[in-house]
């Protein structure tokens, strides 16, 4: 498989979270994912964006969403950045604890992390990068 | 077409939500709780719902099924799952709400079990 790579620009909308989601899946199946891989990468990169554009960019018109997509002969490295004031990953409470367990938000990032191989947030001024491998 | 469809019916006092579709962030999560919330207003708090067609779900998805479950709680009622898809199964193993619902994988098991 030589080296592939996509990048997306996505408005704040949580209709784009789909289409963007569906493509990363293709993307990944073009690049010799299987069909679970490809339906792990769906779902991470679902919750990534649905964060990016409700938490991140709080749904702003005037902010948007990047999608960068690429493979190489290992794996799928998949990058979701938004426009926000940034976020602390390690401020997300284990919603797998028992005092969390009934809540109805914050398993997003959890989801992420179990369906990935290695996940990376960075967070700045300039808002929040994830950076999400899955290995072939 | 619809993100989810849900179709309802009746089995003795338990109302039986047959869902086909994707219970995602928008359409999907909104139709889910519209239905739950308008059965308890029309005093329906047995509830079974039935995913046999419920194909994807997302982290939002996964929050209106527990909000419901603790809103029908919350009414003295009861809500069991039918019919978990694999994936389903898996995404509710992992985040440990398989050991909050009550699922059934055949629907007079399920229905028996109401009380």
């Amino acid at each position: 498989m030589t080296d592939q790579a996509t990048r997306l620009v996505l408005p704040s909308h949580i209709e784009a979270v789909a289409d963007a989601a569906a493509a990363a899946a293709d993307f990944a199946r073009t690049c010799g994912l299987t069909d679970d891989a490809a339906f792990g990468i769906d779902m991470a990169v679902r919750e990534a964006i649905t964060n990016a554009i409700v938490h991140g960019n709080k749904e702003d018109d005037a902010k948007q969403v990047e999608l960068t997509l690429n493979c190489s002969q290992n794996a799928v490295e998949i990058q979701v950045k938004d426009q926000g004031e940034g976020f602390d990953a390690e401020s997300v409470p284990d919603p797998t604890a028992p005092e969390n367990i009934l809540k109805t938000s914050g398993r997003g990032n959890f989801l992420i992390k179990n369906l990935m191989d290695e996940v990376h947030w960075s967070s700045g001024a300039g808002g929040t990068t994830v950076r999400m491998v899955k290995k072939f | 077409m619809a993100e989810l469809n849900i179709r309802e019916r009746q089995a003795g006092d338990i109302t039986v939500l047959d869902m086909d579709g994707r219970i995602t962030i928008g359409e999907g999560s909104v139709a889910l709780r519209s239905a739950v919330r308008r059965l308890l207003e029309e005093g329906k708090k047995k509830i079974l719902l039935n995913l046999a067609g419920v194909g994807y779900i997302d982290s939002s998805g996964i929050g209106e099924l527990v909000s419901s479950y603790t809103a029908i709680n919350k009414e003295g009622g009861q809500l069991k799952l039918l019919s978990l898809t694999q994936k389903l199964r898996d995404l509710l193993t992992i985040t440990k709400l398989l050991t909050v619902f009550d699922s059934y994988d055949d629907e007079a098991e399920a229905l028996s079990n109401f009380k």
